[in-house]
């Protein structure tokens, strides 16, 4: 069963799909693009529609989405962490 | 495959346009004649009137903007007849005289020198004879290339990213090739995606055009905001859905516009499309302004996906809500015109899906009634550019 949906393979980041994932569990995720499945572990829960960053990525890095620019890093994300408005804003506005 | 060249029963107005519904309209040309308005549609069964805060004092383009809404409104081709009240008679006049260029019954009654009471008893005569014609139009067959056919998403999230905005793309995909005149907006929800719907501009005046309403409401935030907008756009719906940055909404948003389909025409809010594409129009993202600016501009269906749950309805344009979010589905099943969850564990493609949104189009045009218009949604909702004077 896929767990975590990735746009494209250049992304940084994939999207939970379903409910009630935990730090520590291996997800199944699918990269609709290349119609590529990867396994990742994750660091925290993450809650369905949240991210996973699939890419080590440094603070001030740009994150990559739909293989497009939707904002860049204010801290250090690793594979497997959560990433959503804690460490991530925009570069607009 | 969804068969396309099937007829849909609707109805064919004096002007041309197709109507998949019936309405007569009871419609106040300003704040104070919500009153009377109201009277006449509980005297009159099978009205509809459509208060609203506005109409006094405006001046400029806003008073442009509120005129273009009020008789786009009354010449909806869902709409048959409409009685317009307001406190005086001229401007209720410049609507009236908007609406009747489509040919169809319209009345103006205004208050002054004669009092609510004796307005509302000469209004809801008029709105019984109406009622009388409009329920005995019958419904006739028209193509499913006649309609015209809207989009807006609300309380996005990541799901509509890859399941409810794709499936609208793969359904305006195959409408575009059927001739239908189509409809997308939501300018701040561009940002961060703008050179793709630029690239996507049939020539380089339509992306002059949209670059232009682009950056207009680029000033307009930049004018007002006191932060990066976090909270409002995303909104805080949003964010709980997994949505980080503008930008990814944005990315997300434009999947509507499928991949086919080129930017025909850009529209100003609530002008008129003048021929058949897929039309741009600079508009607001908040739900029930912009469905209520497309209904102005004479879309007949609207096609939202969601993803969190938005349960916006219209009093005259069906809504038709596609979600692919599971939790939404399960806890909000009443508000999902169309389930197309099963994009995200690969049970259907999106080609599949976007027949799906297609059958409930053709249902809705039929005569079906939407998920909003069972519940009472009726949210009408004029967008304004500044202050009254």
């Amino acid at each position: 069963m896929i767990q975590f949906i990735v746009h494209d393979e250049g992304d940084s980041v994939g999207v939970v799909t379903v409910e009630g994932l935990k730090a520590n569990d291996t997800l199944k995720g699918w990269i609709m693009d290349q119609d590529v499945l990867i396994d990742i572990k994750i660091n925290q829960d993450i809650p369905i529609g949240h991210k996973l960053a699939i890419k080590d990525l440094d603070e001030d890095a740009t994150v990559i989405k739909y293989g497009v620019d939707i904002g860049r890093t204010i801290s250090k994300i690793a594979v497997g962490d959560h990433l959503h408005v804690h460490n991530v804003k925009t570069k607009r506005w | 495959m969804i068969n396309l060249d099937q007829k849909i029963y609707a109805y064919r107005r004096d002007n041309n346009r197709v109507g998949i519904r019936n309405y007569v309209v009871i419609l106040p040309v300003d704040d104070i004649s919500n009153a009377a308005c109201e009277a006449v549609s509980n005297n009159i069964k099978g009205t509809i009137a459509l208060p609203h805060p506005y109409g006094r004092l405006q001046f400029g383009e806003d008073l442009d903007l509120h005129f273009r809404t009020m008789i786009g409104t009354g010449a909806n081709p869902n709409v048959a007849a409409v009685v317009v009240i307001g406190i005086e008679p001229d401007w209720t006049q410049k609507i009236v005289d908007g609406i009747a260029a489509t040919g169809k019954p319209v009345q103006g009654f205004s208050i002054e020198k004669k009092g609510d009471i004796q307005t509302i008893a000469d209004a809801s005569k008029a709105a019984y004879d109406m009622v009388h014609y409009a329920s005995g139009l019958q419904r006739e067959e028209c193509d499913i290339g006649e309609l015209w056919v809207s989009t807006k998403c609300g309380e996005s999230d990541t799901t509509s990213g890859f399941g409810a905005n794709p499936t609208v793309g793969n359904a305006f995909d195959k409408l575009y090739e059927k001739d239908n005149t189509l409809l997308f907006g939501e300018t701040s929800e561009i940002t961060g995606g703008e050179h793709l719907v630029k690239a996507r501009c049939a020539n380089d005046a339509v992306a002059d055009q949209f670059m232009f309403m682009f950056n207009r409401y680029q000033d307009m935030i930049e004018r007002w905001k006191t932060d990066d907008l976090s909270e409002s756009q995303p909104t805080k719906g949003n964010i709980e859905g997994g949505l980080t940055t503008i930008e990814e909404k944005a990315l997300g948003n434009i999947q509507k516009i499928g991949k086919k389909c080129m930017v025909d025409g850009v529209l100003d809010k609530a002008e008129m499309p003048t021929s058949k594409g897929l039309w741009f129009m600079d508009s607001s993202s908040a739900a029930a302004e912009m469905v209520t600016l497309c209904a102005a501009s004479g879309y007949v269906a609207h096609l939202f996906p969601t993803g969190q749950g938005n349960i916006i309805g219209n009093p005259i344009l069906p809504v038709i809500k596609v979600c692919a979010n599971p939790r939404t589905v399960r806890t909000m099943s009443e508000h999902v015109d169309v389930d197309v969850t099963g994009l995200l564990n690969r049970d259907i493609n999106l080609d599949q899906a976007g027949d799906m949104l297609l059958e409930s189009l053709i249902h809705t045009s039929n005569g079906r009634m939407t998920a909003a218009e069972i519940l009472g949604h009726q949210e009408f909702v004029l967008t304004r550019l500044y202050e009254s004077a």
